[in-house]
């Protein structure tokens, strides 16, 4: 099964993929969103998947998280093949091994912030308490607030405490900005920053905001379903530095 | 087409599960209604055809004898349309392979040509030919009872003679529409016939020739039936008339009228409540599906649709899906009401012919009233929706403030998941929905248990009557009033254990306004076969010199209370009246009696040790030749087994309600399913985004489905003992609607009656809880992503 073995090995790809297609078919017209994509992708990034909308990095970010499947092509975890992987197995990865953030939050209105982030570590392996994730992303004041309570960047942390209490291997965020004024966004930015370098998690952040490109390790611009560019920061700026 | 109108055909195609669900609850209701209409109106309507084509008599009477020139004074009383005499009298019968007691009547028909009154409907073979002898005719349901076909044999022995007769027809008659033996508590086709034959020949065989005990006539058109009754009544008194009664009192016509009364409170009390309960919840899951709707209700009000236009869109929406409950509810409603008026007429109630119809004004009304209930519903929604300024509606409406839960402030929290947390959040997020929704599930146990209460109902009843009142093995009759030395002959004959003499005689009870034609029983006062029994059905001695009334007969037709006196006319012999104090309550749930000891009765007659009949106990397994032997005695004129009466009672309504359980089963399933599922499936909507949020969060569907599925659940199991109440509340308004002469409805609920209830509401719920199983292993899980609420 997909057990994690932690490596000594800092460079150690997390995802491979190689060449993945995605076709969605509507009616009788094929909307290609990727098309042969090659990807690697390592322990500790923190990597950018940067492209206007369409562009195919919501897919690809996707796949990766066992959400959807490619037309063609394979992805692996580790040593485990994704592509073709069941409905259960790609539920067990999911919980075990990946943190998702979304644009909306997606918490879950009837609990706490602690017990949102709790739904999540009851049913992890080796996960941190809730309340060490929510002192992480500087929420330890508010651990019984519900999300009506909070502030949409309140509610982002949350989310990113939810993600990240598990201990995943990769934390996967789809435009977590994308809601928030840029101000509030920053502060979000740091808290994933901050969590890629003290955890080592491999992240990946999707964004069309080309401002926040500037934070990753590595940018990888998507257009028209390929990779159109691929390049690596020589001087990553902190997250407070951005602005946009 | 309009764009809007097309958007409406797409929405209900797309939401066909729950609108199905929806149909399906409108459908019940008004199938009920329909069902129940269409039943009475065919038989109110059958029945008024059937006794005007075939000439029932307004008034009757029999008499001891008279001769046959008084008639022409009868015919001479003013008022008096048509006349006509005949001769009856009771007889025992024989037919070859049966041998139960059976007794019957037998009446003359015109030697030539048709009767003027009470006129036969041959349903094959023909009637008696001029000055036959031995040719008779039969009612279809002794005929259908024992197979008898023109052509075939039986014996019937009038007054001790034994006569072997030719059965040539088959017939029903408007005057035996009912058929009870005398003194018997339900019919029983098998063991009591009623037979035609020539007046010659029946004159003949009871020494009745030139004579006739028995006046049927029909009133001019604005003749007063009372002027008419007690002219009769004086020129008969001295020919031993037992007292002129209008139709109101004839047998058959006034257990007819006492069934169609409460085959009319049922038409009223059960579609009343499944339509009631239908409607109750068309709203509340209509307010709730719309409320689903607000941000398409915001986006057309951004578009400029006007408010009315929003609001007749989903007028309409549930206007078609009414149409369709209602189409579905009319049809189904037709196709019962059409098996149950059939039912009726071949168990309880003979008509040659059935006139069955739904008028279209009873659909017409459940049209309406489901209209009504599922308008109101929507507009309440749509209203609020359309209240809000577009750019409002558009936003998903507030986070929702939910707080913890009732059970965790009591300090379960920590044993609590997150998943279980959430479910009791959720019910307690908005308690009024949960109520609404438990009261929904809860509406269709009860009705469940009102639908099967029946059974255990009629249960008691019989339980009651046949084994702590009336407890003979045998009722016995006598041809007259007899000395009560005939009982120690009855006393030695092999396999009677016990015997009780009684005297029974017609009587008027009168007290003010109010008055009953009934026969007075005179029993033993400390009886152990026959006795009253008191308000807890204790058995309780009937005291001297006074009368025991049956509760209903007491307190609901006469008015009185013990302590007050009755004035009793009675309707044999000399016809003395007496006054009698009331002394007592007796309790009892079928038929009405008025009870004295039996020497009470013989001095109310003056008259000394008399009995009319006999109650026996008889040895088990001794009955075939104590019948056989008490058959042959020829002062014996009826016998009543108890037993098989309770058996043919028993096979006779078995049909009847068994098709009533089955339309009750299945019109409360459909209405329990139509809650649940739309309970459920509107809980899915409500919370599709935050299951599938956990969904990629890495929950599997198993411990999504328990969020969802543990609260339908949570609210099915509460809403099982609140259905146990509603049940309990509808059958107690059964109750008090079925308080008539025939029967009065005790409250009885049997453990069958609760676990019905609870069955159809756990078996809604397991299916509903399948198929949105199924759902949610299709939720889309990138959309979610993407989307706000």
């Amino acid at each position: 099964m997909m057990d994690f073995m932690p490596s000594e090995n800092a460079t150690q790809a997390i995802f491979v993929a190689r060449g993945l297609t995605k076709t969605y078919r509507l009616g009788d017209v094929e909307v290609p969103a990727l098309r042969s994509i090659d990807l690697q992708l390592y322990r500790g990034e923190l990597v950018v998947l940067l492209g206007p909308s369409g562009s195919g990095k919501s897919t690809l970010l996707n796949i990766l998280g066992g959400l959807d499947a490619p037309t063609s092509g394979e992805v692996y975890y580790l040593d485990h093949k994704l592509t073709g992987a069941s409905e259960a197995d790609l539920t067990r990865f999911r919980r075990e091994h990946v943190g998702f953030v979304f644009q909306f939050y997606n918490l879950i209105p009837s609990l706490t912030a602690r017990e949102n982030v709790a739904a999540v570590t009851e049913i992890a392996k080796s996960p941190m308490q809730p309340e060490e994730a929510l002192q992480l992303v500087g929420l330890g004041n508010r651990l019984d607030h519900f999300p009506a309570q909070l502030s949409g960047g309140e509610q982002q942390r949350v989310a990113i405490a939810r993600a990240v209490a598990k201990n995943p291997a990769v934390l996967l965020c789809d435009e977590p900005t994308g809601a928030l004024d840029s101000a509030t966004g920053v502060v979000v930015l740091e808290v994933l920053e901050m969590v890629n370098r003290e955890l080592g998690t491999l992240t990946v952040l999707i964004t069309h905001n080309v401002g926040i490109a500037d934070m990753a390790d590595r940018v990888i611009r998507l257009s028209d379903g390929r990779i159109a560019e691929e390049r690596r920061n020589a001087h990553k700026r902190a997250a407070h530095a951005l602005s946009w | 087409m309009r764009v809007l109108n097309r958007k409406l055909l797409r929405d209900l195609w797309h939401m066909r599960g729950q609108m199905l669900a929806i149909a399906a609850v409108i459908m019940g209701g008004v199938a009920t209604l329909v069902i129940s209409l269409s039943t009475y109106d065919s038989l109110v309507d059958t029945r008024d055809r059937f006794y005007s084509e075939y000439h029932l008599a307004d008034v009757f009477d029999s008499l001891k004898r008279a001769p046959e020139p008084v008639a022409e004074r009868l015919a001479a009383i003013p008022g008096v349309q048509r006349m006509e005499t005949a001769v009856t009298t009771g007889v025992k019968l024989e037919v070859e392979g049966f041998p139960d007691p059976i007794t019957g009547q037998i009446l003359s028909l015109p030697d030539v040509g048709q009767a003027q009154l009470n006129r036969l409907y041959i349903k094959r073979g023909r009637l008696v030919r001029p000055w036959s002898t031995d040719e008779v005719v039969i009612t279809d349901t002794f005929a259908d009872a024992h197979h008898l076909q023109p052509g075939d044999l039986l014996t019937a022995i009038i007054h001790g003679k034994r006569k072997r007769l030719t059965v040539v027809g088959v017939a029903v008659a408007p005057e035996y529409v009912y058929q009870i033996a005398p003194g018997a508590m339900f019919p029983d086709f098998k063991r009591f016939g009623v037979l035609w034959m020539g007046r010659h020949a029946l004159a003949a065989a009871c020494n009745m020739e030139g004579s006739f005990n028995q006046v049927s006539l029909t009133l001019a058109r604005h003749a007063n039936e009372q002027d008419v009754i007690d002219r009769v009544d004086s020129i008969l008194a001295v020919y031993g008339g037992t007292g002129a009664y209008g139709r109101k009192d004839q047998l058959s016509n006034r257990f007819l009228s006492e069934e169609l009364k409460e085959l009319r409170t049922m038409v009223i009390i059960f579609p009343a409540i499944f339509l009631g309960v239908a409607a109750f919840l068309l709203n509340v899951v209509l307010s709730r599906l719309i409320a689903l709707q607000r941000e398409q209700i915001a986006i057309l009000k951004a578009f400029g649709y006007s408010d009315l236009a929003i609001a007749m869109h989903y007028v309409m929406m549930v206007l078609l899906l009414v149409l369709l409950g209602v189409t579905a509810g009319a049809a189904l409603g037709t196709w019962f009401g059409w098996g149950l008026s059939h039912v009726y007429t071949e168990t309880t109630f003979r008509f040659p012919y059935l006139d069955y119809r739904v008028q279209p004004g009873v659909v017409l009304f459940s049209l309406v009233v489901s209209a009504l209930a599922a308008v109101s519903g929507t507009l309440v929604s749509v209203m609020r929706a359309v209240r809000l300024p577009p750019a409002e509606g558009m936003r998903p409406e507030m986070p929702v403030a939910y707080r913890t839960s009732l059970v965790e402030r009591m300090g379960l929290k920590r044993w609590l998941s997150a998943p279980s947390r959430m479910i009791l959040r959720h019910i307690g997020w908005r308690p009024l929905k949960s109520f609404l929704t438990v009261v929904g599930i809860a509406c269709a146990c009860g009705l469940m248990m009102v639908g099967n209460y029946q059974q255990g109902a009629i249960d008691f009843m019989v339980d009651v009557q046949f084994r702590q009142a009336a407890r003979e093995d045998l009722a016995l009759s006598l041809i007259d009033p007899t000395s009560g030395r005939a009982l120690h002959e009855l006393e030695a004959l092999p396999g009677v254990r016990s015997v009780e003499g009684y005297r029974d005689v017609p009587v008027i009870l009168r007290y003010g306004q109010y008055s009953h034609r009934a026969m007075l029983f005179g029993i033993q006062p400390e009886g152990q076969l026959h006795r009253a029994l008191d308000r807890e059905l204790r058995p309780v001695p009937v005291p001297p010199g006074g009368v025991v009334l049956t509760d209903h007969l007491a307190n609901n037709m006469l008015h009185v209370k013990p302590g007050d006196v009755l004035t009793v006319e009675v309707l044999e012999g000399s016809r003395p009246v007496r006054q009698v104090p009331v002394l007592g309550i007796t309790k009892q749930y079928l038929g009405v009696s008025a009870y004295m000891q039996k020497d009470s009765v013989n001095a109310l007659l003056r008259e000394g040790n008399t009995v009319t009949g006999a109650y026996l106990a008889v040895e088990p397994g001794a009955e075939a030749k104590l019948y056989a032997e008490l058959h042959d005695r020829p002062r014996v004129l009826g016998m009543i087994a108890n037993k098989s009466a309770i058996q043919s009672f028993y096979d006779t309504i078995g049909e009847f309600i068994l098709f009533f359980n089955l339309v009750a089963t299945l019109l409360a399933g459909a209405i329990g399913f139509g809650v649940v599922y739309n309970s459920a499936r509107i809980s899915l909507s409500e919370r599709g985004r935050e299951l599938a949020s956990l969904r990629v969060l890495g929950f599997t569907r198993g411990e999504i489905a328990y969020i969802l599925l543990g609260e339908l659940a949570l609210l099915t199991l509460a809403a099982i003992p609140v259905g146990f109440l509603i049940g309990i509340g509808l059958v107690g308004i059964l109750v008090v609607a079925f308080q008539g002469e025939l029967y009065r409805l005790p409250m009885i609920l049997t453990p069958e009656n609760y676990a019905m209830g609870a069955s159809v509401v756990v078996a809604s719920a397991l299916l509903s809880g399948y198929l949105v199983w199924l759902r949610l292993g299709r939720l889309d899980l990138v959309a979610v992503l993407k989307t706000r609420e």
